[in-house]
């Protein structure tokens, strides 16, 4: 089952923050269809925060079609955000794999190979916004 | 349903001084409220007249729909932990619960049992520590099934550790009751991870009152290059302005979305918007003189 974690500092708001946690997963595929999400009690007794919160999560995470509430039962894993695209994952991975190596034996080190990336991947977007 | 405590116009002096004066606000159902305000604010004043220990000098308040003064039967509905969670020293845990059954027709041993895990009946109140003296209080006050809960400083005197589990139990204890909790502290913090609903008190006066989702959707800081200041389009109130060198920031009340792009803008969190709040110098206008006036603590 998930566990929640809450990070005060973020400046995000609480019931976003578990929204946004249970949305990673689903895109992780660490939840799936079927699974339970830990009850609005469970998870203000663990994190000490306002149940207010956490129902307004659970709530939107409803209104999304990604989760439904079942009374009695519990809030269960209705939808899932693992993208049609994740298949090409793989091998886009073995590509990107490949050019780091010839990065590196090209004598690019991390920081240089970061900066590059995020470069490359800034200009390759405004070149398509423009 | 009707918000489970409304003040209108309440105020309470003592001879001379006003402790609590015009205080108007109206508590939605199953809020969590974080009553902030330094020491001497006025938060026990607001707090002794909500269980009917004081009488308002002005003003009238209803708790759960009724006057505490005229009808004290609606504080069975109300569960107190006054500050420093005062018990009969030498009662045992045991003596303390059974005395609050005997005097609470509502009862619920199941509920008062989760907060005691860890106590035995036989203990004396005044060998246990804060924690558990604490715990014991709440067992005491959420035992008799409130409606509304109110805490005066409940973490004053505990480490971060009792704090936090204090903190997991009451609101675990709230969400199995659906009960309304106000509570007071001058530590933003300690309210701060809970609260949904802010009232904070200055000089005895509601400084601020609202959802907290609103007052940090309202607020926003601005960051640019200092300058005279004339009217900002979007802001409705500059709260608090802070130079330094060519710099300058101002936390401002927004009424609109702020897009002069001579201030950098971000959101603030609830703790630093309290505080700024809680400062003693605030500027009078957007027309206050520029020099000399502000000093900023901290």
């Amino acid at each position: 089952m998930i566990e929640f974690h809450l990070d005060p500092r973020s400046g995000v708001a609480p019931y976003l923050q578990i929204v946004q946690q249970v949305k990673e997963a689903l895109r992780l595929g660490l939840l799936d269809v079927g699974d339970q999400l830990p009850t609005v009690r469970e998870v203000v007794a663990e994190l000490a925060i306002n149940p207010n919160t956490v129902a307004k999560a659970y709530r939107e995470l409803e209104t999304g079609g990604l989760v439904e509430a079942q009374p009695g039962r519990g809030t269960f894993i209705t939808g899932t955000l693992v993208a049609p695209s994740q298949k090409h994952h793989e091998a886009l991975r073995r590509e990107l794999e490949r050019w780091l190596e010839s990065a590196e034996s090209a004598g690019l080190d991390e920081e240089s190979i970061r900066a590059v990336i995020s470069t490359t991947l800034r200009e390759a977007f405004v070149r398509r916004v423009a | 349903m009707t918000a489970p405590l409304v003040m209108r116009g309440v105020g309470k002096r003592y001879r001379r001084r006003w402790a609590l004066r015009d205080c108007t606000l109206a508590i939605p159902e199953r809020a969590i409220v974080g009553l902030a305000g330094a020491n001497g604010a006025g938060k026990s004043t607001l707090l002794g007249l909500t269980v009917g220990l004081l009488a308002p000098t002005e003003g009238s308040l209803e708790v759960l729909g009724r006057d505490p003064r005229l009808e004290p039967e609606v504080l069975a509905g109300v569960g107190f932990v006054a500050r420093e969670a005062p018990l009969y020293r030498s009662f045992t845990v045991g003596d303390t619960i059974r005395f609050a059954r005997a005097t609470n027709p509502g009862w619920d041993a199941s509920v008062a049992g989760e907060f005691l895990t860890r106590l035995s009946a036989g203990d004396r109140v005044s060998a246990l520590t804060a924690g558990e003296r604490s715990r014991l209080a709440l067992a005491v006050a959420l035992g008799k099934r409130p409606r509304l809960v109110l805490l005066d400083e409940p973490f004053e005197r505990l480490d971060p550790l009792a704090a936090r589990e204090f903190l997991q139990l009451l609101m675990d204890g709230v969400s199995e009751l659906e009960a309304t909790v106000v509570i007071a502290s001058h530590v933003i913090a300690d309210i701060e991870r809970v609260s949904d609903h802010i009232v904070l008190l200055g000089d005895g006066q509601v400084r601020l009152e609202g959802s907290a989702e609103e007052l940090i959707s309202t607020h926003r800081l601005l960051t640019g290059a200092a300058r005279p200041l004339g009217r900002i389009a979007g802001v409705e109130e500059i709260v608090r302005k802070r130079s330094s060198g060519r710099q300058m920031t101002l936390l401002v009340r927004i009424d609109g979305r702020v897009v002069d792009p001579s201030w950098s803008v971000d959101e603030i969190g609830l703790e630093d918007l309290l505080l700024a709040y809680m400062a003693p110098e605030r500027l009078p206008g957007p027309e206050a003189p520029e020099k000399g006036r502000l000093r900023w603590h901290g």
